[in-house]
């Protein structure tokens, strides 16, 4: 084929047989033999344990229904489904607001070492100065790239720190004894991580309208600011990869009504090196370590979410803190006014390791190199597109190319979903959809900066063959995927009734 | 007799002297996409206009549905609670909850047919 695509044939659509399907009576992964000194005699085994039993009571009456299988049928089964994963380390992952970077494996060695690994969170804070001292590093670092005075590193993920920058903002405000701001500003294109969080700190949401641009106004913030704003929470770019341009004149405007602003760092990745959110006149900001710094992504963690803050607002901030001392070495400081601890001892240490070794390795120049490709790249996919997509506002983009296919839906009756899972059928993991919701029928393709030319080249192709399938050959978009273990599995259905464990599955009604 | 409103947040309003039923109308169901989960209020709880009433989540996303006027609600539809796809079914015919309007003079901000009907056509063009 001229584009050097191929339909992916690695993942063909066969039913993943369950461990309990597979089973046959008797079959059994080990044979215990007979431990040197104890009884072999079956009745004496038997005689062994009732009188080792303190209570016969605790034994079930007959075995549990486990599946019955061979060491080997266990293996296969899990090196199956571990291959049907899909993983930046196995292929382009363009999944928008998420910067699904590649993790440098320079990382992972820094973060393994022994020195590390074989610490205890007890140890005395003069046998352990060497990570001490990095923990201390790595803040200055931050505090450098985002412009704040501290950095609290102990959050374990973005969402808990931007719970902790909200907690940070109320405890501001309480000290000074202003306990009626009880609101958060937010507009309607933010991350849905944001109005949760203000709910979980306590704080009601008031919802901004953006303008028809995608973009926030200054004049918006000013009529909805007032004695009772505690604060306003904004990604910038926004979840529409576009900057706000007021963003500085929207921060004036919430600190003339008294209230606080906070940077949501999700979208950091396309301004490090760039623009800082502490230039901008955020008095409090997150950081996901594994977008912007190259921590690895996902399967339930660890994580870790950084707050920073201006000066000022340092003594509210989580502790323990690294402090150097005068004669130079470093020591554990509680802040005076801490709004508490969200996380065992120091955080996901090694999480945060692994984030030095990433800035350390590229170096101040190349973290703002680093951004500049994020956005080219997006850019270039953009551009690549945009005479068969729609852009969902006019651009240029930064980091992030959200696209609509209303018009693309309301001319074939096909819509994102059926993009998406076409994609996978190209051997790409698909963008986004239906995010921002703002935007109908929205994509939202985030490359980041570790992807080749040639990738995005690939990708390009994809997305315009299947724009050409939607007209001429409707059908394998409808069918789509046809290559992939799952296909299209019934989204409500599994959210309404969920079935977690073979157990429920055994008892569910069969599908009709 | 009873009269039906509408709201600019896609909600709809059957009206019978003191009392009223809120529901949301097949646009919103629409757009939601299938509905997997309402959030109910409580008997005897209380709302201002334009306060979150109740809640309803789809494989998409979740939006808030809104009080219309000051009001107190009187009964809720558990139905619901176990079918929520009776939304996606029928929006216009099944209700979320039955309410005490408190504040009778809001009435006259919510829209007619007519009224909604040209919000849906500026909404789709």
């Amino acid at each position: 084929m001229m584009d050097g695509l191929t339909i992916d044939s690695g993942l063909r659509r066969e039913p993943v047989s369950q461990l309990n399907e597979a089973s046959v009576p008797g079959r059994r992964g080990w044979r215990l033999g007979a431990a040197p000194g104890a009884p072999h005699d079956r009745d004496e085994e038997t005689g062994f344990l009732e009188a080792a039993a303190p209570d016969r009571g605790l034994f079930a009456d007959r075995p549990p229904a486990l599946p019955e299988l061979s060491e080997l049928d266990v293996v296969r089964h899990f090196t199956r489904l571990s291959a049907l994963n899909y993983a930046v380390d196995g292929g382009f992952y363009p999944l928008g607001s998420c910067t699904m970077k590649y993790s440098p494996r320079i990382n992972e060695n820094c973060a393994a070492l022994e020195a590390f690994t074989e610490l205890h969170p007890l140890t005395d804070p003069a046998d352990c100065q060497g990570l001490l001292a990095l923990f201390h590093e790595l803040e200055s670092k931050l505090n450098l790239l985002l412009g704040y005075q501290r950095f609290s590193l102990q959050p374990a993920a973005g969402a808990q720190g931007e719970f902790v920058g909200l907690l940070v903002i109320r405890a501001y405000h309480e000290d000074r004894d202003d306990h009626e701001r009880r609101e958060i500003l937010i507009p309607d294109s933010a991350h849905g991580t944001n109005p949760a969080s203000a709910a979980a700190a306590g704080f009601d949401v008031v919802v901004l309208p953006s303008d028809a641009d995608g973009r926030l106004r200054a004049g918006t913030v000013r009529r909805a600011a007032g004695p009772r704003t505690a604060g306003l929470m904004l990604t910038n770019p926004n979840t529409l990869g576009l900057f706000e341009h007021e963003v500085r004149e929207i921060a004036a405007a919430v600190h003339e009504a008294g209230g606080l602003v906070y940077y949501d760092g999700a979208n950091a990745n396309a301004i490090i090196g760039r623009v800082r959110p502490g230039d901008m006149g955020f008095d409090v900001c997150h950081l996901n370590l594994h977008k912007t710094f190259s921590t690895p992504h996902g399967g339930g963690g660890p994580g870790a979410g950084p707050v920073g803050v201006r000066a000022g607002l340092e003594q509210f901030l989580p502790g323990p803190l690294v402090v150097r001392r005068s004669d130079g070495s470093f020591a554990w400081e509680e802040p005076a006014q801490s709004a508490g601890p969200v996380h065992a001892w120091y955080g996901n240490s090694l999480v945060l390791l692994k984030a030095l070794a990433y800035i350390r390795t590229l170096g101040g120049a190349g973290c703002r190199e680093a951004s500049g490709m994020a956005v080219l790249n997006a850019n270039y996919v953009l551009r690549s597109l945009d005479d068969l997509w729609e852009p969902a506002k006019p651009g240029p983009v930064m980091h992030e190319a959200v696209l609509t296919g209303k018009p693309l839906r309301d001319r074939t009756g096909l819509g994102t979903l059926d993009v998406a899972k076409r994609l996978i059928d190209y051997g790409f993991h698909p963008p986004t959809m239906y995010f921002p919701l703002i935007v109908p029928e929205a994509l939202m393709i985030e490359p980041t900066e570790t992807e080749s030319r040639e990738t995005l080249d690939r990708f390009v192709a994809a997305m315009r063959r299947i724009h050409a399938e939607m007209l001429d050959e409707p059908d394998l978009l409808r069918q789509a995927p046809q290559h992939a273990a799952i296909g299209r599995p019934d989204e409500a259905r599994a959210a309404r009734r969920p079935v977690l464990t073979w157990m429920q599955q055994e008892r569910a009604e069969p599908e009709i | 007799m009873s009269q039906r409103w509408y709201t600019r947040e896609h909600e709809w309003v059957d009206v019978d002297g003191d009392e009223a039923t809120v529901g949301i109308t097949d646009f919103a169901q629409h757009q939601l996409g299938e509905i997997v989960y309402v959030d109910l209020p409580e008997p005897d709880d209380s709302f201002s206009a334009g306060e979150a009433l109740a809640a309803v989540e789809s494989v998409k996303t979740a939006a808030d549905v809104y009080a219309p006027f000051n009001l107190t609600v009187t009964e809720v539809n558990g139905e619901l609670i176990d079918a929520p796809e009776l939304l996606n079914q029928n929006a216009e015919g099944v209700w979320l909850c039955r309410v005490r309007i408190e504040n009778p003079g809001q009435i006259a901000g919510l829209l007619d047919h007519e009224g909604y009907s040209a919000i849906l056509a500026a909404a789709e063009s």
